[in-house]
């Protein structure tokens, strides 16, 4: 915890801090810091603690989970049987794509390459859209079988999985008997809880990542002041790892026979 | 002064592309691995498995696309923070609920 | 040896600054869209008062229902609302936002040295939001109200009350935002924006305790928010995850909520007790003894604060080997409040003390936060707890530390930096008496609850035994003295903003950076950035100031 803030040599004007005219700094400096060094610090500082809140709201969700998960474990694993593997992967592998482009993103910023910056954002942009896309099928399924809590949720494909002929020649799943097909349920509780705080980070990143594309079609990320692109790509790569752990948790409980 | 030379240091350390690219193959190349382990049947340690595997493709986004490798003790020292309650809440919370009798006779 | 520190300029030639940040600009929007650290200060003092005299009314009301061991003065319904509105407003409209909102708004940027907090637009968002949360619960208030008690407990909050659980959870959530970016501004602003030469140690501990608050601001809210989401969604869809026949569990949501709702006590009192440092060292012209010490155990009280929460949950089904480990858990968080409570005294060993208006809230909040701290060590041991939970007993343990303690420490801060906000002194006089009111009216009010609670009365219960009437009676008449001793203020503040005398820089001839400043202080704080060349609480440095500013007006 020793790091000061003496920074009286950031090369820029001498502390003149009355500021009379004539002061040699970008217009991007705001003028209650000494310097942009320090103020590019504080904004990736507060960009940091700003996901320390998101992982403590997330975490609550995840404790549910593990919870319900150890208590019902037979309805989880039925219930997860539900997901689609070509879906959730192939979104798995969406995100982490847009991960990349994202990473690519900072670097194009960092470099000064507007268009490549440009490039890589609307790539981003078009994969975020690609996975939310993925999401709504998913969701539409889940809808149509009566999977969602507390819209006329259906057991039947638990307590009798015969009758749902996709899923059972894959799985071969024995039927629950009814109360612990009834915890089906809180599977998708969670299911939806969880995919569904998650996509609203999404849906929020990817609207910022518009305003970004605008901005950045118009140089502004490109002429020495990235912190703006940084933070947002800090975000960006948390979501992404939100993801990475949801998806072994929900899909892939236990995909045996 | 050596926390100011870190802290343009991690202001001006850029990441070359080829580690994210490195980074991004194999998130995909461990995720491939997840959806294989988790149709095999290792009992108890399915879960361990994949969350092995989870934990490692976070901490390979957490150390290069987020470069937090490059980063300064303090940012390392905020993501430690952040992991250690999230654990606290998680842990502490489970312990209640493996240790409860009910249903055990 | 004089009776009182006070130092004020000769008053017949004093003047406010011409140019300081009340002045700089005018318009209600100026203070509307401000990004002054000491405006939103201001504003949030206003807000937070407004709030304040709210839930000390619902608390007039039932300690009038209170009076009679019937339920005749409101129905048993009507007094559950009352008490729930009373406790979500004092907890997080008053009580958590109080000193870190406006003090530690106002003074950590002068303390540090710095021209403003590291986020200002954040800044004057938390006001919005804690405007707008307000706002919110007064609506929930006007339109019916809701009665489950400001712990919410599940189910009786997800499946059997119809009151406006929604929109108060929604006030909560809101407010909780406020807290985080109010947190998330002074950390980053503690970490990157300290002046030349102020390292982590010279800073004054008001600013460490904050440091430790605001950590748990950042951590512990998030937690709270999502327990009020998953309640909306039960109550909304059902979907079943605190719902037993369903397979949930109710307790799921009391280690969600008090995973936060614990270490909101700390970041409640943390700041409080930086208030007390500053005091103790002033009043007393002595450096705070084991400042080190002191520095620690806030950071310490936050790191324990995260893991004893289920000491509130003792009864409620937890398994036993949980009940041992946050026991003796709780028994390690006492620790490091004792220790503050101990260098405290040993700060006034020696010291030449004076007993101005914030010294007298100041030794307040030392007695009653002890025993409302000792109190606590009944309630954490988990054999003890059995018997005193849910009873009065809990009811006067958190009153005492909140009330006695917090609200204290926060009438301390106020009058101790009166003079450097708005350039005037108040009367001191009339905030004397004020303070010893309070005193005596907090100490008849709160002390026969405890006596109440071993009795055995139940807490929010309308109606009660007719044997503990006596006892009500004297706490209600006790909280009619409290009342005046709270309302006092506001009226002779507010008097003092025309006709209080001039403060000038220094009058308590304090050290610290926000003292080297003119009263009130210029918009951008400083008019040449400070560097910090000594010690924290340094008085020798002090008086060689003054040595030379004599020597140079000659």
């Amino acid at each position: 915890m020793s790091d000061s803030t003496a920074i009286a040599h950031g090369g820029h004007a001498a502390p003149d801090n009355t500021h009379a005219g004539g002061h040699e700094h970008p217009a991007y400096l705001r003028h209650h810091f000494e310097n942009v060094e320090q103020q590019a610090d504080a904004a990736g500082f507060a960009m940091w603690l700003f996901l320390l809140t998101e992982v403590m709201f997330f975490g609550g969700l995840f404790t549910a989970y593990l919870i319900y998960r150890n208590w019902y474990y037979p309805a989880f694993v039925e219930a997860s049987h539900q997901l689609n593997i070509f879906w959730g992967t192939l979104n798995t592998a969406v995100l982490i794509t847009s991960s990349f482009t994202m990473a690519m993103g900072v670097w194009c910023a960092e470099t000064r390459k507007q268009r490549g910056l440009v490039l890589c954002l609307v790539l981003t942009f078009i994969l975020g859209l690609g996975f939310l896309g993925i999401k709504t099928v998913e969701y539409k399924e889940k809808i149509e079988k009566h999977h969602v809590p507390g819209f006329h949720y259906s057991l039947s494909s638990f307590t009798d999985p015969v009758s749902d002929p996709e899923i059972y020649k894959e799985y071969h799943d024995k039927p629950l008997a009814l109360d612990m097909a009834r915890h089906t349920e809180v599977y998708f509780s969670l299911y939806f809880a969880m995919t569904g705080m998650h996509a609203l980070h999404m849906i929020i990143g990817i609207a910022i990542l518009g305003f970004m594309i605008f901005r950045a079609r118009a140089g502004a990320y490109t002429s020495g002041h990235v912190t703006f692109v940084e933070n947002f790509g800090l975000y960006w790569h948390f979501v992404d790892i939100v993801w990475i752990f949801l998806f072994p948790l929900l899909y892939l409980i236990s995909r045996h026979q | 002064m050596t926390d100011q030379k870190e802290m343009e240091e991690a202001a001006h350390h850029v990441v070359s592309p080829v580690i994210y690219i490195i980074v991004g193959s194999t998130l995909l190349v461990l995720t491939g691995a997840t959806v294989w382990a988790s149709y095999q049947e290792w009992g108890n340690f399915n879960a361990v498995a994949a969350l092995a595997i989870a934990v490692v493709k976070a901490m390979i986004v957490v150390l290069f696309f987020m470069h937090v490798k490059y980063s300064s003790k303090l940012t390392k020292l905020t993501v430690f923070c952040g992991l250690f309650t999230f654990l606290a809440l998680v842990g502490m919370t489970l312990a209640d609920y493996f240790t409860r009798a009910w249903g055990r006779w | 040896m004089s009776a009182t520190i006070v130092s004020l300029p000769d008053q017949s030639t004093a003047r406010i600054p011409k140019m300081n940040f009340i002045t700089k600009e005018n318009g209600l929007l100026s203070w509307l869209l401000t990004g002054d650290h000491k405006r939103i200060a201001v504003l949030y003092i206003i807000s937070l008062t407004f709030f304040f005299f709210i839930g000390g009314a619902l608390a007039g009301l039932i300690r009038l229902e209170l009076l009679t061991p019937q339920t005749d003065l409101m129905a048993a319904d009507t007094y559950n609302k009352v008490f729930t509105m009373h406790g979500v407003i004092m907890v997080f409209f008053f009580l958590v936002p109080s000193v870190p909102a406006t003090l530690g708004n106002f003074l950590i940027p002068l303390m540090l040295g710095a021209k403003d907090l590291a986020l200002p637009k954040i800044n004057l968002l938390s006001w919005y939001l804690y405007v707008a949360g307000g706002a919110l619960a007064i609506y929930t208030m006007a339109s019916g109200g809701v009665d489950t008690g400001w712990t919410f407990t599940t189910p009786l909050s997800t499946h059997y009350v119809n009151t406006n659980v929604l929109t108060t959870g929604l006030a909560v959530f809101i407010a909780g935002f406020s807290s985080i970016f109010t947190g998330l501004n002074f950390i980053v602003t503690i970490h990157k924006m300290r002046c030349p030469g102020m390292t982590w140690f010279r800073m004054p501990l008001f600013v460490w305790a904050h440091y430790a608050a605001s950590i748990l601001m950042v951590l512990g809210t998030p937690v709270v928010a999502i327990a009020i989401v998953l309640v909306a969604l039960e109550r909304t869809i059902g979907i079943g995850v605190f719902d037993p026949t369903k397979g949930g569990d109710p307790l799921l949501f009391q280690h969600l909520f008090w995973f936060y709702s614990h270490p909101a006590v700390y970041i409640m009192i943390l700041p409080g007790m930086g208030v007390i440092s500053e005091t103790i060292s002033t009043f007393s012209r002595k450096r705070v003894f084991g400042y080190t010490a002191v520095a620690f155990s806030s950071v310490a009280i936050a790191v324990f604060g995260f893991f004893v929460w289920a000491h509130h949950m003792f009864i409620m089904g937890i398994s036993n080997y949980a009940v041992l480990v946050f026991s003796l858990l709780t028994m390690l968080v006492a620790v490091p409040s004792a220790i503050k409570i101990f260098n405290w005294t040993f700060t006034l060993y020696k010291g030449s003390i004076t007993f101005e208006t914030p010294m007298l809230y100041t030794f307040g909040f030392m007695g009653l936060f002890t025993i409302g701290g000792l109190t606590g060590v009944f309630l954490g041991t988990s054999g003890t707890d059995i018997h005193l939970t849910e009873t009065y007993f809990i009811v006067a343990h958190f009153h005492f530390v909140m009330v006695g303690g917090m609200l204290m420490a926060f009438l301390a801060g106020i009058h101790f930096w009166w003079p450097k906000i708005t350039g005037r002194m108040y009367p001191e006089k009339i905030s004397q008496l004020a303070a010893v009111v309070t005193f005596i009216g907090f100490n008849f009010t709160f002390f026969p609850q405890f006596i109440l609670g071993t009795l055995g009365m139940p807490r929010r219960y309308a109606a009660y035994p007719p044997e503990f009437q006596v006892l009500n009676v004297f706490s209600t008449a006790g909280a009619s003295i409290l009342g005046v001793g709270y309302l006092l203020p506001i009226l002779y503040l507010t008097w003092s903003l025309k006709y209080g005398e001039i403060a000038g820089n220094n009058p308590w001839q304090a050290t610290g950076l926000e003292w080297q400043t003119q009263s009130p202080p210029l918009t951008e704080n400083f008019a040449v950035t400070p560097i910090m060349d000594h010690e924290a609480y340094d008085y020798e440095w002090l008086e060689k100031q003054r040595e030379k500013e004599v020597a140079s007006v000659g």
